[in-house]
């Protein structure tokens, strides 16, 4: 699904949360955004996700403007996993992950079969089988955002649209997060702190107080002079002849 | 995780399992039973028992028109007193711990209960303008006046809540809930200031009395024309919950994810606080703030049969009645010669009763 922002503007108290954002993601891209703390990450992923209604701009999925499409109609198509969503309620992962089917489920359609192999496949994809029966309380950070990951995958969705999913977990379910995104067959759009993990994204755009400051393979975008001036740190890039990448080196805050 | 790209693609066409999808359909049936046997004992129970056999030929003479033989003064402290009281206790049971449950998965807030909208306080502010004001000159009935200034208070806290909402930018669903917890407590406050206000400077030590035995919650004096608008006020409710469980189990992470998984959430949140409003309304208008039923019956049921709507609106409607029946019954026969506030009751069983279902969920866990 091919996500589109044209000429969007947010503003909370008058003050810009995002300003003239235009933005194409292609289908089946995975596209990363990054920037600084409040730049406007979260909120161009929920006008992306349909999740909020710009009053100047439109936003776009498959060239029908979001405007025009029901909540649920939306919702069958974008799947968005926020930042830390969490609850108090004695719930099992099964039951979290089963959320996933709301926007295929009216009032009077029961449950079905096909709606359980949905979830045992999603449960699977995260591998979070062995802990099906489990009690949200006693998870993990890592495991309750994989929960997340998997109650989106049970919406299977055209567009999946992540919040820093990686944020608090270890590194071994950081680096299988990305991955399992990565492999997706959807457009993916995934705000990402770690720089480096950026650099794995199909395009990559930068955003820097409430602008779309710039838009490009990672290596062309993340420039030593962007690195300066947006997020405000010197640093290197080191090639590991290896694999063939480019690693980033912080040296310091400005 | 190499799965993972065809659980995509591979859209719906799955291989089917052969786990069994739990039914619970022989609730359909165990849960009307139970009713029926609460009704029956909360008839049969009170100062003069009255033996079953009794209660179903009157109920037989009544509804089927039989002609059994009966005692005229037992069949009519069975017909005209004490089952249409028990009935009417069930549906403020049923009513209140579903607005109980609503507003806690709304709200995201454990302590949500139903007079958290200000309900009780405005129905005790009308009631007292009607007895002590003589607002309506005598052609309000005290139940009328409790439902107008339920009514008044809700609105006020309606608005409130919006202009504090809006307040907060983009609209953000969650900040929204924390909008409508606020007004409500700001909009209680003020009714029940006024309430004391009113019973400070004008009522009698008799009417104040009178007042408080109410606010406390009461079922004497019901007759068959409240459960006329009892039961189907509690039924609606009842349906209406029914009908949105769905969305209410998308609430489990708050709004926000509400509407991510396709929930109008304004849409949805309006239409169950409005209903739940007006059920709280009616029943508080008809017996007084009875308390306890619908904070802590929702929290009791969600540990006895989870948090899923599906399960736990029909589980909690049914034990919020069958709870009352049974406090009404107490109340009626704890103190002989006396009948308790029914809020009373509710509070002295329903703490303790809490308190070891908690302890029990601590220690499953």
């Amino acid at each position: 699904m091919r996500l589109c922002a044209e000429h969007v503007d947010w503003r909370v108290h008058g003050r810009r949360l995002l300003e003239d954002v235009s933005l194409t993601v292609e289908a089946g891209e995975t596209f990363g955004l990054v920037g600084p703390n409040g730049s406007g990450k979260t909120t161009l992923l929920r006008v992306l996700a349909g999740l909020r209604r710009p009053k100047t701009g439109r936003a776009l999925a498959d060239d029908q403007p979001m405007r025009t499409m029901k909540p649920q109609q939306i919702a069958r198509a974008i799947a968005f996993v926020e930042q830390q969503a969490d609850t108090l309620d004695r719930l099992e992962v099964r039951q979290a992950v089963a959320l996933g089917r709301t926007p295929f489920l009216s009032p009077l359609s029961p449950w079905s079969e096909e709606d359980e192999a949905i979830v045992d496949r999603a449960l699977a994809d995260v591998d979070l089988e062995p802990l099906a029966g489990r009690l949200w309380h006693t998870l993990s950070g890592g495991e309750r955002q994989r929960v997340h990951i998997a109650r989106a995958l049970a919406q299977q969705p055209r567009a999946l649209l992540l919040d820093e999913p990686t944020n608090h977990l270890d590194i071994r379910h950081q680096l299988s997060i990305l991955r399992l995104v990565r492999q997706l067959p959807v457009t993916v759009v995934i705000a990402l702190h770690d720089l480096d993990q950026a650099m794995d994204c199909d395009r990559i755009g930068v955003m820097d107080g409430g602008l779309l400051v710039a838009v490009g393979p990672p290596r062309e975008v993340l420039t030593l002079e962007r690195l300066r001036n947006t997020f405000g740190v010197h640093a290197d890039f080191i090639d590991d002849p290896d694999e063939g990448r480019t690693i980033l080196r912080f040296r310091r805050a400005l | 995780m190499t799965d993972a790209v065809r659980s995509v693609a591979q859209a719906p066409r799955l291989p089917r399992l052969a786990r069994p999808v739990r039914s619970a359909w022989h609730w359909g049936w165990l849960a009307p039973l139970l009713l029926f046997l609460a009704v029956l004992a909360g008839t049969a129970i009170g100062e003069t028992a009255i033996p079953l056999a009794t209660i179903l030929k009157v109920l037989a003479n009544q509804l089927l028109g039989a002609a059994f033989p009966v005692d005229r003064i037992d069949a009519g402290i069975i017909w005209s007193y004490r089952l249409s009281r028990a009935i009417l206790a069930a549906c403020c049971g049923a009513g209140l711990a579903l607005a109980g449950v609503v507003l806690q998965a709304l709200l995201r807030n454990p302590l949500a209960d139903p007079f958290l909208m200000g309900i009780s306080a405005g129905a005790s502010t009308g009631a007292v303008s009607v007895a002590v004001l003589g607002v309506g000159a005598g052609t309000l009935t005290l139940s009328l006046g409790a439902f107008v200034g339920a009514g008044l208070a809700f609105a006020l806290v309606v608005v409130l809540a919006h202009a504090a909402g809006s307040g907060t930018g983009g609209g953000r669903a969650t900040q929204a809930a924390g909008a409508i917890i606020l007004a409500g407590i700001a909009g209680s406050q003020l009714f029940n200031a006024l309430t004391a206000l009113i019973i400070a400077k004008s009522a009698s030590a008799e009417q104040a009395r009178g007042i408080m035995f109410w606010l406390m919650g009461n079922l004497s004096g019901v007759r068959w024309e409240d459960v006329a608008l009892g039961l189907p006020v509690a039924l609606a409710g009842l349906a209406i919950c029914l009908w949105y469980r769905r969305a209410l189990d998308a609430f489990t992470f708050g709004a926000d994810s509400a509407a991510s998984l396709g929930i109008p959430v304004r849409r949805v949140r309006g239409v169950l606080i409005a209903t739940m409003a007006l059920v709280t309304a009616a029943m508080v208008s008809m017996v007084g703030a009875i308390g306890f039923v619908g904070l802590v019956i929702p929290h009791a049921m969600r540990f006895l049969v989870g948090s899923r709507h599906t399960r736990l609106v029909p589980a909690s409607a049914l034990a919020g009645a069958v709870f009352l029946i049974g406090a009404d019954v107490l109340s009626r026969t704890l103190v002989s010669g006396q009948v308790l506030p029914i809020g009373v009751v509710t509070a002295l069983i329903g703490a303790p009763a809490f308190a070891l279902i908690l302890i029990r969920g601590a220690r499953s866990r």
